[in-house]
């Protein structure tokens, strides 16, 4: 069953196509990834579906269990599941790392921010009094944001680069809670083109060029990580080039 | 102020605790309670001498931390007026002896304030290898009919360390003239922050400054300030460095909404080659990421924007 559709969208930054008629299906209770090489359009697509200042004007439709999203705000997204782990996130001046991981859970309590933060592997006793500020590195404050989402119990996660900047140590704790949030019932969406998160996922879909070129298994999908990159084309072409050069996606 | 009854004074105490939440002080912790030009209660430990004069419109008071005493609790100070209207003008001089260590907490209040003028004059002296820490929270009514004017002089000696919070989150601010101003000597180190958070016609002008003047002295001046309606402020940070290897940062950040108008001023000024001075400012709306991250979380921009701004003023 479809928890979100992505209907022929097209999304365009001066004039020019960065999302070229995307069609995708979200399986409610999968894992999936979005792979394709740097500038594809992978993290565009994400913030399109969650609706960000300056990705909300697209031509087709996104629908969560059927019904446009596309009117609703952000933070309406956000009410109805929807969620993003953002590739570089926040600091935020001040602000209690309690506070930021209760801020989107539906039970605010010290026990729902401590389980949380032991899920990715952060000492609560250690980092509950801290700030979300410059003081913690950005793969603290990445594994923050991801206890914040675990908290919110969203229905929809899009990860943007969940590993980047993130130490070697610590990358099980992100893969762990990508399989507690799908054991809980979350729906996930991997922006990734690391080949150890792909393998997190159940089905991948590859674009290039702001384009689906493939879309199955995710085993199947390994071959554009072995240095084939195929069937994706060259990036850096005119969007009409590169997908005129890929087969046709399946 | 003609002098009270010991029923007005005991009257007017309540009030005043009432008003910061806190209406009882253990035996082994300093405190004093000044109303307009009475002081109304005093309580001193030792190592602390306090001795305060009652001047035609406010107090002046002398402080003094004897050499080698570490206060074990923070001092409290709890200035105001119950009134709406009146002028408290608050003379201190304070005395950190060599090697003495104590907190000061002073405690504001003004809460029917409609036209209220606080004028502050102190000076600090921070003898050698002593420190003091001065936070200062100012709770006002919602009229904003306050005038408060902290002026504040600091000498910092030798291996000496003086840190100084300025708070004003509660309340509408009215109209604020602060002007902080440390010299600080070889090793010493000085660290001066405000938070304020004004609104409707508020008017805020803080002057702070430090003049590194000793090797290997420190200063950090941080103003946080959030605006909205129409209240506007000017925020001039000077940070001068003129000894080899003192460090000093500035650090100013102002979130401004609705109709409200943000100025900074920041000077920073290095007179030796082995000195080095950093400033960062930052004014505009609240920070879009920010916004986005919490707006993902399912809060609103009305909350988002709260929680963004309480954590600034935090």
């Amino acid at each position: 069953m479809n928890l979100l559709e992505i209907k022929n969208l097209s999304l365009f930054k001066d004039n020019r196509p960065i999302l070229n008629n995307l069609s995708m299906d979200i399986w409610a209770g999968h894992v999936h990834a979005v792979i394709g090489p740097n500038g594809a359009g992978k993290s565009t697509l994400a913030n399109t579906i969650m609706g960000l200042s300056g990705y909300r004007d697209f031509e087709g439709d996104i629908l969560l269990e059927g019904e446009s999203i596309a009117p609703l705000s952000v933070d309406e997204r956000a009410r109805r599941g929807i969620t993003l782990l953002f590739q570089e996130p926040a600091r935020f001046e001040g602000l209690g790392v309690m506070s930021f991981i209760l801020a989107g859970a539906k039970e605010k309590s010290r026990a729902v921010a401590e389980e949380a933060l032991a899920k990715v592997g952060l000492a609560p006793e250690k980092y509950l009094m801290r700030a979300v500020d410059k003081t913690l590195s950005g793969g603290e404050r990445k594994r923050i944001e991801l206890a914040s989402i675990y908290a919110m119990k969203p229905r929809l996660v899009l990860m943007d680069e969940p590993d980047s900047g993130v130490d070697i140590d610590s990358i099980k704790y992100i893969f762990s809670i990508i399989k507690e949030l799908r054991k809980a019932g979350s729906t996930v969406v991997l922006i990734t083109h690391s080949p150890e998160v792909l393998r997190r996922a159940d089905h991948a879909f590859l674009i290039c060029a702001g384009t689906l070129v493939d879309k199955g298994e995710m085993s199947r999908m390994f071959d554009y990580f072995n240095g084939k990159c195929v069937p994706c084309a060259h990036v850096g072409q005119p969007v009409e080039d590169a997908v005129a050069q890929t087969p046709a996606s399946t | 102020m003609s002098e009270l009854t010991l029923t007005e004074k005991e009257k007017l105490l309540a009030e005043l605790l009432a008003s910061i939440n806190q209406h009882r002080f253990a035996p082994d912790v300093a405190h004093v309670e000044i109303h307009g030009n009475q002081v109304l209660n005093k309580n001193l430990v030792e190592g602390l001498i306090v001795e305060a004069e009652t001047i035609e419109d406010g107090v002046q008071v002398h402080i003094r931390v004897k050499r080698g005493v570490a206060l074990k609790n923070p001092v409290h100070f709890c200035f105001g007026l119950i009134p709406d209207n009146g002028v408290q003008r608050i003379v201190i001089d304070t005395v950190i002896e060599q090697g003495a260590h104590a907190t000061f907490i002073a405690n504001c209040t003004f809460p029917n304030a409609v036209n209220v003028r606080h004028l502050m004059n102190a000076t600090i002296e921070i003898k050698e290898g002593a420190s003091l820490s001065y936070f200062e929270r100012h709770t006002h009514g919602p009229e904003g009919g306050v005038t408060i004017v902290p002026v504040t002089n600091v000498r910092v000696h030798e291996d000496g360390r003086f840190s100084t919070e300025f708070e004003l989150i509660k309340g509408a601010a009215g109209i604020i003239e602060l002007d902080y101003a440390a010299e600080v000597d070889a090793n010493a180190t000085v660290d001066m922050k405000t938070r304020i958070f004004g609104r409707a016609s508020d008017r805020i002008h803080i002057k702070e400054a430090a003049h590194l003047a000793g090797p290997g002295s420190t200063g950090v001046l941080t103003s946080h300030i959030a605006l909205k309606n129409t209240a506007t402020a000017t925020i001039e940070n000077e940070l001068v460095a003129d000894a080899p290897y003192a460090r000093g940062h500035v650090d100013c950040k102002e979130i401004v909404q609705d109709e409200a108008k943000a100025r900074a001023i920041p000077i920073v000024q290095v007179n030796n080659h082995l000195a080095h001075v950093t400033h960062e400012a930052a004014i505009g709306s609240v920070d879009s990421k920010q916004l986005e991250t919490l707006l993902s979380r399912g809060l609103t921009e009305d909350e988002a924007t709260e929680m963004i701004i309480q954590g600034l003023l935090s």
